[in-house]
């Protein structure tokens, strides 16, 4: 049996509005499961009720075997950073670390063991006796993840910890995090809508949208093998491109193009293409396409044009290539990296 | 040069505002000091005379009343425990119940808070009869409990705590419960110390208010002993017209300045609180 399971669960506000459907999980113990959509999908939701800070409408879910639905969320033995860290003002960072184990009533003594441990884990021994006001947002992050830690408690929550902290620094906590995470083994669940967070350090990624598990699966399956068009378009940047079309005699026909797909005749049918699965060809036999839009990372350049039909495609490629704004190139992909889906339920389309 | 034409002016009015407060209480202070004959035919006295000690132990000891049970020394400590007694139990009560009505979501805590809220209309003054009539019915006048009691609840006070909580952010309580806080913990650990600015301006606020009533201590106190420091300003003021000789300028004037001595300590006491909370960003 895993360690934490969500069965059929189900949030329905008072005022009728449902968060959550019917959603089903199982956390392994000591994994790392990242919750990623966009705003508003509900991850944050479903982490709150796994907290206790949101009541469960319908469904159940089990921690370590019981049943946790009705527990109160101070009974859970879960820790929670937030995205604000909601450190206490008006206490010392010390007291900060200290107030959840002495509230369960552990002695002084192991408690002053166990706020040095934290300390120095997270090398914020020497501003133990300064308040939250006087520190800044780098070390704010890591008082509360001291304070989640010192407890040692069955699961961590992480609701969007990093998206207070400048690009850099989220870079580098994101990193801190993982190794936390690994050294510690404590079951994490993540809460981002940032992909590259996602991807990076996740497990298993959740991709939720509009109060639905779209797809459960490692960093790498959800990637490769997306089960819906919102799985593919939210995660990878730039974005995936698509063009519609049908597929007749085992080849996709879109308005401008047609290749060969292995899949059942269909008349409304999505192609998807990653933008660095797409590259240039030297000769003319690819897409015809005219350049409208060039970014230089760097690392690579990201072209964006439009083939003869008007269709927006984007093409991400490692080679400096020396394309300019108005030129026409050819462009062509590799066939196992085309993803297909029906266009009116999104789902990915089976052999 | 226009900068410092402005602050030179800035500083005239502030310096303005400082003496119009100021110079009642010298005037105060240094005619208490003077005998009474300079008083009545000289007028009010800018400097301090040579009578500080006799006039002030005079008005401090000397046993006044009908009965003569109570001293100065006597009311001031009066008025200081129903001040005390008032500021701290309003803040006490009034911080409960902001706190049931903004962290116990019952389905009728805005009716409730509403209804609270409307009881600003109706102050002591203008229930003061059954006020009364409870409060002697129930044997307690003539007593401190009399005395305090009916002015403990307050609207004004549960409303700033109101709006004070509700500017606190929810992820504090949610943070403290799943630290494994419960209700009572979260009002003492949190909401205690968060509103510790808070709690010293309403009890300075309140202080002031149980310390300056007149009409309530004079209906409930029969017996001399509960006297209060306002009622006693009164007797001073009869005795300057009914005394049989020269009115006791000096006597009353040391009265007065005795008088403001209490609420101007517990201002004083109170303030380092205030300012340190304003300096600290509690954020």
């Amino acid at each position: 049996m895993s360690f934490i399971n969500l069965k059929n669960v189900v949030k329905v506000y008072p005022d009728g509005t449902q968060a959550i459907f019917n959603s089903s999980l199982s956390i392994e113990k000591g994994e790392l499961v990242v919750f990623v959509g966009p705003s508003g999908c509900g991850k944050s939701t479903l982490l709150r009720m796994i907290a206790g800070l949101e009541d469960v409408t319908d469904g159940e879910i089990d921690l370590d075997g019981n049943r946790i639905n009705e527990i109160d969320p101070s009974e859970r033995d879960i820790a929670m950073v937030f995205q604000n860290y909601a450190l206490y003002p008006h206490m010392s960072v010390y007291n900060n670390i200290a107030y959840g184990l002495r509230s369960r009533g552990i002695k002084k003594l192991e408690i002053e063991a166990q706020v040095t441990n934290v300390s120095e884990l997270l090398q914020i021994g020497d501003l133990l006796s300064k308040k939250p006001g006087q520190l800044s947002g780098g070390q704010r992050q890591r008082v509360a993840m001291g304070r989640a830690i010192a407890r040692d408690p069955k699961v961590f929550l992480f609701d969007e910890p990093l998206s207070n902290l400048d690009a850099k620094l989220r870079v580098q906590v994101r990193l801190e995090i993982k190794k936390l995470q690994r050294k510690m083994g404590t079951t994490s669940i993540f809460v981002t809508h940032d992909q590259t967070e996602a991807m990076t350090l996740g497990d298993r990624l959740v991709v939720m949208n509009k109060g639905v598990m779209e797809q459960v699966g490692t960093p790498m399956e959800i990637y490769y093998h997306p089960k819906t068009k919102f799985v593919a378009e939210f995660i990878g940047t730039p974005s995936m491109n698509f063009i519609t079309g049908s597929i007749k005699d085992k080849t996709f026909k879109a308005s401008s193009f047609a290749i060969p797909a292995k899949y059942e005749d269909k008349d409304d049918v999505i192609l998807g293409v990653r933008p660095e699965d797409i590259s240039i060809t030297k000769a003319t036999t690819g897409v015809k396409c005219k350049v409208e839009l060039i970014e230089k990372l760097g690392s690579s350049t990201v072209i964006y044009c439009v083939d003869m039909k008007e269709n927006q495609l984007c093409v991400s490629t490692q080679s400096r290539a020396s394309v300019e704004v108005g030129d026409t190139i050819h462009i062509s992909t590799n066939n196992k990296a085309l993803h297909f889906f029906d266009r009116e339920t999104s789902k990915a389309l089976t052999k | 040069m226009i900068n410092r034409l402005t602050q030179m002016f800035a500083h005239f009015i502030l310096l303005l505002g400082v003496l119009l407060m100021v110079i009642p209480i010298w005037l105060a202070f240094t005619s208490s000091t003077h005998d009474n004959v300079t008083l009545i035919t000289e007028g009010m006295q800018w400097y301090p005379g040579p009578l500080f000690i006799e006039n002030y132990d005079e008005v401090l000891n000397e046993k006044g009343g009908f009965s003569e049970e109570i001293t100065a020394t006597g009311m001031l400590i009066n008025s200081f425990i129903m001040g005390l007694g008032i500021a701290t139990l309003k803040v006490i009560i009034s911080m409960m119940a902001a706190y049931s009505l903004v962290y116990f979501r019952f389905r009728l805590a805005t009716p409730i808070f509403w209804f609270i809220f409307i009881t600003l209309l109706v102050p002591l003054e203008v229930r003061i009869f059954p006020s009364y009539k409870i409060v002697s019915d129930i044997g307690l006048t003539n007593s401190y409990t009399g005395l305090v009691l009916p002015l403990v609840a307050s609207a004004t006070a549960v409303f700033f705590f109101r709006q004070f909580y509700k500017s606190v952010p929810d992820e504090l309580l949610e943070s403290a419960k799943l630290d494994g806080a419960n209700s009572w913990r979260f009002f003492i650990d949190f909401l205690v110390p968060l509103s510790k600015t808070m709690i010293a301006a309403m009890f300075i606020f309140m202080f002031v208010f149980g310390y300056s009533q007149y009409l309530w201590p004079l209906l409930m106190t029969t017996d001399e002993k509960y006297w209060t420091v306002v009622m006693g300003m009164k007797l001073i003021y009869v005795e300057l017209y009914e005394g049989v000789s020269l009115p006791r300028v000096g006597q009353r004037f040391a009265y007065i300045i005795l008088s403001i001595i209490p609420p101007v300590l517990i201002v004083v006491l109170l303030q380092r609180w205030f300012i340190k909370g304003l300096i600290q960003t509690e954020k």
